[in-house]
């Protein structure tokens, strides 16, 4: 048995140790926010927070997370409030919206560490994360509309 | 997505004052230990008295120049800031940096990807729990390094990370993720000595008193 918390909330289950994470939370815990997308870390798809830094799901097995936090897309904020969401429902940033759930999670791993970023530090930050659909200009704009909100909402 | 993607996780006598014929015997006896010492310390490589063997030692730091040169060595032993991957040591994909403390950058960490274990199957991320490349302050640069060039660095502790002779060779003989370079995961080559072949040189090369190529 494999207990850990998942957006806060405690969730065990009943998987061989060697289960890719990605697959516990989507097949076992039914949260499908997070995607597959190649199974070998090559795209990021699959990333989550775990203790608030990006892994690919895809590959962890779920006994590096026995008794940690895990962040998914769905937990990153509880009404879409987090700037990035703000940001890229916005900037109209997802084409066919597969690699999107992903590209949010490394963006915010981005934004905790830097609160506005150069153009430099999103190609650092975000080139482990693939968009088939093309859609890397309006990501990068999006991340720095998330740190303009995020600045206004940072108390003075 | 289970049935397309699912991975595979299998699962070393003496006599006082004697008659003269005596002591011719204990003569020969004297002359056969001298000859047993020698070949003791012959076998060792450490006589006391000896003069370290410089060209041995040369000899022996090409056999672990080799080594140090190889993909599974050098890889993370970059001249730049980027890791490399395979065994033509290209740029690792995905934009990766080296960091501050030579885990990488924001979301783009190394165990973002590679974890405490290599992954079965070809082309997955191989993993060790200290995978990183040296810090920025000390990059210990292999790849592009003459054989003289880095056999003078990998000596020298302001450059290896403040490592006595010994200590180097307790690193390369005992290091966990130096010794993932022997045990590097699905498709890709082993360094061309083993690493007991390695230690073995490497000894050598200590013993005949560090000495460099030019």
């Amino acid at each position: 048995m494999t207990s850990f918390f998942v957006n806060g909330k405690r969730v065990e289950v009943d998987v061989d140790p060697s289960t890719p994470l990605l697959w516990v939370l989507r097949d076992s815990l039914g949260m499908t926010g997070t995607k597959f997308g190649c199974g070998m870390a090559l795209c990021g798809a699959c990333t989550v927070h775990l203790e608030g830094k990006a892994i690919r799901s895809c590959v962890a097995p779920v006994s590096r997370v026995d008794g940690k936090h895990v962040t998914t897309i769905e937990g990153l904020s509880e009404n879409l409030t987090h700037p990035l969401q703000k940001a890229w429902i916005e900037m109209d940033v997802p084409q066919c919206g597969y690699c999107q759930s992903g590209q949010i999670m490394s963006a915010a791993v981005l934004l905790a560490a830097t609160l506005k970023p150069t153009d430099t530090e999103i190609d650092e930050a975000m080139g482990g994360n693939i968009c088939r659909c093309g859609t890397y200009p309006r990501i990068r704009k999006a991340i720095h509309r998330a740190a303009e909100l995020a600045g206004e909402r940072r108390p003075k | 997505m289970t049935a397309n993607g699912r991975l595979e996780h299998p699962k070393p006598t003496q006599g006082r004052g004697k008659p003269a014929p005596l002591l011719l015997a204990s003569g020969l006896i004297v002359a056969v230990l001298i000859a047993l010492g020698a070949s003791v310390w012959a076998g060792t490589g450490a006589k006391p008295d000896a003069k370290p063997d410089a060209e041995a030692s040369r000899a022996a730091f090409l056999q672990v120049y080799r080594v140090l040169t190889s993909p599974r060595c050098q890889n993370c032993h970059p001249a730049g800031d980027a890791p490399l991957q395979g065994d033509d040591s290209h740029v690792h994909i995905q934009n990766v940096k080296r960091g501050p403390d030579g885990h990488g950058l924001y979301g783009m960490r190394c165990d973002t990807c590679h974890q405490a274990a290599n992954l079965p199957g070809v082309h997955m991320p191989p993993g060790n729990p200290k995978w990183s490349l040296p810090p920025a302050k000390m990059k210990m640069v292999f790849v592009g390094r003459p054989a003289g060039e880095l056999c003078r660095q990998i000596k020298d502790p302001k450059q290896n990370g403040g490592r006595s002779l010994e200590a180097l060779m307790d690193h390369i003989a005992n290091d966990d993720l130096v010794g993932w370079g022997w045990n590097p995961g699905d498709g890709r080559t082993l360094p061309p000595l083993t690493r007991a072949e390695t230690v073995a040189q490497l000894k050598i090369w200590i013993d005949g008193g560090a000495a460099c190529p030019k």
